[in-house]
């Protein structure tokens, strides 16, 4: 009936995305029910927050403390029109902890640690190492879908709030030490504007994007067929679908808690 | 099934991929403690079928009975007690690449065992040793040939002393000479624990060397099955053609 009225082709595609968020939905459900199963696999835990969380760190910093820089720089510019340099500081760490920082950890992390997953899990489906994991009656979910959605969790939230300090350090060295911006009123604007809840709202929001980064990629290297090309287009969707789906919650998160 | 124990029954097994037709109701039931080959081509529904028998796969309509139990009807955990009871040789081996031959072949030992970290080894190099890996065990798989990592798959799927060992193609992608070490590695491990062994494959000649019983599946369906010499005496086209088509003198 569909089919005679060429509405096939509208609702296809929402079929296709609505199955796959039913699919996501239901990865991440039985990957934190199976968290409280015994035997509890710490080590594996451990592992992932290693690989999620300390090997990020030089990417996270890197961009954490540059994009503090070209936002005290940018800033500082547009204030010193009215005179208001002393508020580059606020701009700066309210930027960091409100949005910068998670936002942009989070999608470093997607580049650098979602990929790994997808291709990781993706090159397991398609050579049977899924396969020979539930052959072994061991339930695949638990041991490489869990760790890595519970590290991503705990360590985005850990990595945001470098990402905070190393920024807001970076605004510091641009603007009281390159553009001579008043240190006092630097720091003191910044610390009578800046809120806990800025700070405690962007780690909220950290643990949000571990959770839709890890379960996307962790979805996507699942459900990879045809070989080596199907790896591949595995790990670029789990990219493209966990960036653009980090920057929709953000969104969704802002408008909910700020 | 003569006076033979039966391991595993096949009742009418249906299954099909959209509308590509893959097992057209199989019958089949595969003898205890022997080795049972099923032969086909390439993309004949072989390893469609293996995967039935683990419980990788839901057949559309059929039953699959072990040890009393249809595990078409059983629920994953009923379903994992009874992988328990199996050992499966991938067709690429399938090991974890990111842990050495020591910690794959371990691997199911450590997790359903509550064995000491030093007994575990001690089985494990043993394994090796059966499989001729001796020393072997702190290699990554990406550093062994073909060969080794079948038989690296080999002592994995042997670890636990399953009842039931299935083989997905065993000599597929390797030289001849290592086929045959493969086959005989796969015969006298059998004869030693006398186990039921399920060997798929398209390499015929390999498979009645080794082969107790052997199943030919043809359209979904077993055309064919009995010893060896049955099989090879066979008076059906479709087994005449496909033995034919060795080129091999005596099939």
């Amino acid at each position: 009936m569909i089919n005679l009225f060429g509405l096939e082709r509208i609702f296809n595609p929402i079929n296709g995305i609505l199955r796959e968020l039913g699919g996501m939905g239901l990865m991440f459900l039985n990957s934190i029910l199976l968290a409280f199963r015994k035997p509890l696999k710490f080590n594996y835990i451990f592992k992932q927050m290693e690989f999620i969380g300390v090997k990020s760190l030089g990417v996270v910093v890197i961009t954490g403390t540059f994009t503090g820089m070209v936002l005290a720089l940018q800033s500082y510019y547009g204030f010193r029109k009215f005179g208001a340099e002393g508020l580059v500081g606020t701009t700066v760490a309210l930027s960091m902890t409100r949005e910068l920082g998670p936002v942009l950890t989070s999608l470093m992390v997607t580049g650098r640690a979602g990929s790994a997953m997808a291709a990781e899990l993706g090159t397991m489906r398609v050579t049977e190492q899924i396969d020979a994991l539930i052959v072994m009656a061991l339930n695949p979910i638990k041991y490489l879908v869990t760790p890595r959605v519970i590290a991503s969790f705990f360590m985005l939230p850990v990595l945001t709030i470098i990402s905070d300090f190393v920024g807001i350090v970076g605004g510091w060295l641009v603007g009281v030490k390159l553009l001579g911006i008043n240190e006092g009123a630097f720091i003191n604007k910044m610390v009578k504007y800046v809120d806990l809840e800025d700070i405690y709202n962007g780690l909220v929001k950290a643990a949000c994007f571990g959770i839709i980064l890890s379960v996307v990629a962790c979805y996507k290297g699942f459900h990879t067929t045809g070989g080596a090309e199907g790896v591949g287009r595995s790990t670029t969707e789990s990219v493209v679908i966990s960036s653009v789906s980090i920057l929709v919650a953000d969104y969704i998160l802002t408008s909910l808690m700020f | 099934m003569d006076d033979k124990k039966t391991a595993i029954k096949i009742v009418d097994l249906h299954k099909s991929f959209d509308s590509q037709k893959v097992l057209d109701g199989i019958n089949l039931e595969i003898p205890h403690g022997e080795i049972t080959v099923i032969i086909g081509k390439s993309g004949g529904g072989k390893s469609v079928l293996m995967k039935h028998l683990i419980g990788l796969l839901k057949p559309d309509r059929g039953e699959i009975w072990i040890d009393g139990q249809d595990i078409t009807k059983l629920k994953e955990k009923e379903l994992n007690e009874v992988r328990k009871k199996f050992g499966m040789l991938f067709q690429e081996a399938a090991l974890f690449d990111s842990m050495n031959v020591l910690d794959n072949v371990a691997f199911p030992l450590r997790e359903h065992t509550k064995l000491s970290e030093k007994e575990i080894v001690q089985l494990t190099e043993e394994k090796l040793r059966s499989v001729g890996l001796a020393g072997f065990g702190y290699k990554m798989p990406s550093e062994l040939s073909g060969g080794m990592r079948k038989r690296v798959g080999l002592a994995r799927a042997l670890i636990m002393d399953p009842e039931i060992v299935l083989f997905d193609e065993p000599t597929s992608a390797l030289d001849p000479i290592i086929s045959l070490t493969i086959l005989d590695l796969i015969k006298e491990t059998q004869e030693r624990f006398k186990k039921t062994y399920v060997v798929i494959s398209h390499d015929i000649l390999g498979m009645f060397r080794i082969a107790h019983r052997v199943a030919m599946l043809y359209n979904g369906k077993i055309i064919e099955y009995g010893t060896p010499r049955d099989v090879k005496k066979s008076e059906k086209e479709e087994v005449k053609e496909f033995l034919k088509a060795t080129g091999i003198p005596g099939f």
